[in-house]
């Protein structure tokens, strides 16, 4: 693997409760390279957009990162001022938001919040702007018409797609993507994915996506991480983990969705609700919720073990007296 | 069908659009007939826009149809459904954080319902009855559940709140628009088991709505494929997901994110359209524009719908021709 653009080392993020600190993100550590896909699924509330939100360095109180750090193409994220990350959004690292339809002023016509960031970010002159603009629109299959139409006149596609070119205007290195396909319909989320897949292919652009819907990335991203938890407990190459998922948890995750495709069958999901993240279990996060725990799982909280493959969080797969 | 307990026939709602002086009229339904059996899941399916909620709404009287008829229990029914009606087919809705009063306990919302709908209970037995209805939908303990104030209670634990709601005033038929669609996809698969066991166990009827092909594919018995206010396609949900007939019920599948199946990377370009805004139509099929069979006779006459078996219809004109 060439030198990775993104590297997260024990990133740890705690949100402040009246209880005590929630862990939300543990010790989570991974690679990107340039022009990688990495999608990170799992539940609601197992800190994987609040991961997101510490990698860009968006958090705000009651969340704080308390230790780890996060490398960008050698330069640590985490010491920079207010200013120095400023210097660096959009132009090195976009961020696109889940809802689009929050992201975007109502008041303001796409040209204008287009041309907003490229005044922010470069001392283009009007007309480069304006080329440039269209150019990204022309991206993602939006006609130029539509730099001088508001929010409220493009469908919801169309409104996530200008929120990706606006992202590409500078044309960054990394693009964060927080479940920008949440609120969309099947085949607009289809041609959604389909134009970041090829955008990034054409631009060489990496892409870290999170999304509590697996089955949207399943055909697009290089590599899955599953958290829960707050902790990564299963990370491969996509096609690998869907088709020979190792942790208890992936195969759950992989069981909970209803096909298009094979026989009809019972599903049954994962019974149970993700622990306290201010008093977390000793063992296995996932321990009280799976079939297979031994005692060893609620004593003992396993580490993520890197095979040739596959890293996975689970003492099962990898019997600790063994290595 | 005669037994059917819900027959619609030929309903439309309208909506003006676009200002006072604006003429513009949007067609969110346009002439849809169906019929739900008893004990029977029915899937709407289609993407927003398609005029699926729409029925819901106006099946549940949130707005009067606009023309049609609605043949509930052998009933016509009239602008406004009744309190009883509107007790035999219950509405559950998407957002199960709108939906719930956060400032009383969940118990309470289920005894307004037990209250309005089923006059004869005392409180005691409104208790027990709460109880009995919150462990059906697998709100375990129920007692302690309904103890609780809605903000302690997960997404998928208020959706089933609002099925047990429903449950309250003894229904014939559930309108369920889009009931897991904002709940994470680990915990959909749950509601989906309650709504079969609510068929099976309880035999109401449900309607089903929703965008989600593999979701429908879990639950129904039967599906209808809707697209900008109009049914496409009909048919029991083998025949529709094994057998897709429609060129818009073809998309679907073809969309459906789905890690079993291969990508497609010829069918499948990045731009696949839109629906269109039905405001003002003129004749044709309203696929066309979208549709790669699309002949000069589908932009300029609208199709009807073709019985291809006992039990499947579609409005295709390229099926008839080929």
């Amino acid at each position: 693997m060439s030198t990775p653009i993104l590297e997260v080392r024990d990133l740890q993020v705690h949100y402040a409760t009246p209880h005590g600190p929630a862990q939300a993100v543990n010790k989570v550590s991974f690679d990107l390279a340039p022009g990688e896909f990495l999608a990170v699924v799992g539940e609601s509330g197992c800190g994987k957009s609040t991961m997101l939100f510490s990698i860009a360095q968006l958090l705000t109180y009651p969340a704080e990162t308390v230790g780890g750090t996060v490398r960008f193409n050698g330069v640590e994220l985490t010491s920079l001022s207010p200013e120095e990350l400023r210097q660096h959004r959009w132009r090195d690292i976009s961020v696109v938001m889940q809802s689009a339809m929050n992201a975007l002023n109502p008041t303001l016509s796409i040209g204008a919040q287009l041309a907003d960031v490229c005044r922010a970010h470069t001392d283009w002159s009007d007309a480069k702007i304006a080329e440039r603009s269209a150019e990204v629109l022309a991206m993602v299959s939006i006609d130029v018409t539509h730099l001088k139409s508001f929010p409220f006149q493009l469908s919801g596609g169309m409104r996530q797609r200008a929120m990706i070119a606006m992202a590409l205007l500078l044309e960054p290195q990394l693009i964060i993507m927080d479940e920008p396909t949440s609120a969309l319909d099947v085949v607009a989320q289809r041609s959604l994915m389909r134009q970041v897949e090829n955008l990034r292919r054409q631009l060489g652009f990496a892409v870290l996506f999170v999304t509590h819907d697996m089955s949207v990335v399943s055909h697009f991203s290089d590599r899955l991480a599953v958290m829960y938890a707050g902790e990564i407990v299963e990370l491969g190459t996509t096609r690998d983990v869907f088709d020979r998922p190792r942790h208890p948890y992936s195969s759950g995750l992989m069981d909970a969705f209803p096909s298009i495709v094979g026989a009809a069958r019972e599903l049954t999901g994962i019974a149970g609700n993700p622990p306290s993240l201010v008093d977390p279990p000793v063992g296995c996060l996932f321990a009280p919720r799976c079939a297979h725990a031994t005692d060893e799982c609620r004593e003992v909280r396993p580490a993520l073990v890197a095979s040739a493959d596959r890293e996975v969080r689970c003492h099962l797969v990898n019997p600790r007296r063994v290595s | 069908m005669t037994d059917a307990i819900l027959r619609v026939t030929n309903l439309s709602r309208y909506f003006r659009v676009g200002g006072l002086r604006s003429s513009g009229t949007l067609h969110a339904t346009d002439e849809v007939s169906f019929e739900v059996a008893p004990s029977e899941i029915v899937a709407l399916v289609g993407e927003s826009g398609s005029g699926k909620s729409t029925i819901a709404r106006v099946l549940a009287g949130l707005y009067p149809p606009t023309s049609g008829e609605i043949v509930f229990e052998g009933e016509v029914q009239g602008k406004r459904p009744s309190r009883r009606v509107r007790g035999r087919m219950p509405m559950v809705f998407q957002d199960p954080f709108g939906s719930i009063n956060p400032v009383l306990r969940v118990g309470h919302a289920l005894e307004r319902s037990l209250k309005l709908h089923r006059p004869e209970l005392n409180a005691a037995q409104r208790d027990a009855e709460a109880v009995v209805l919150a462990e059906k939908v697998g709100l375990l303990p129920g007692a302690d559940v309904l103890a609780r104030y809605p903000h302690e209670l997960s997404g998928g634990q208020r959706q089933r709140l609002g099925f047990a709601q429903a449950l309250a005033s003894r229904p014939s038929l559930i309108l369920a628009d889009e009931p897991v669609s904002m709940l994470d996809v680990s915990i959909r698969i749950g509601l989906l088991n309650v709504m079969k066991a609510l068929r099976d166990e309880e035999h109401v009827s449900l309607l089903y709505i929703t965008h989600d092909l593999a979701s429908a594919r879990y639950v129904a018995d039967r599906m209808i494929v809707l697209y900008a206010g109009r049914i496409v396609e009909e048919g029991t949900t083998d025949e529709v997901i094994t057998n897709p007939s429609h060129p818009y019920t073809r998309l679907l599948m073809a969309t459906a994110p789905d890690p079993r199946l291969p990508l497609a990377s010829d069918t499948d370009v990045a731009d696949l359209g839109e629906p269109p805004k039905v405001i003002n139509p003129g004749p044709g099929c309203r696929f066309a524009p979208r549709c790669p069979l699309a002949m000069d006779h589908c932009r300029t006459s609208t199709p009807a719908m073709v019985q291809l078996s006992a039990t499947k219809r579609v409005a295709c004109y390229a099926l008839d021709a080929s």
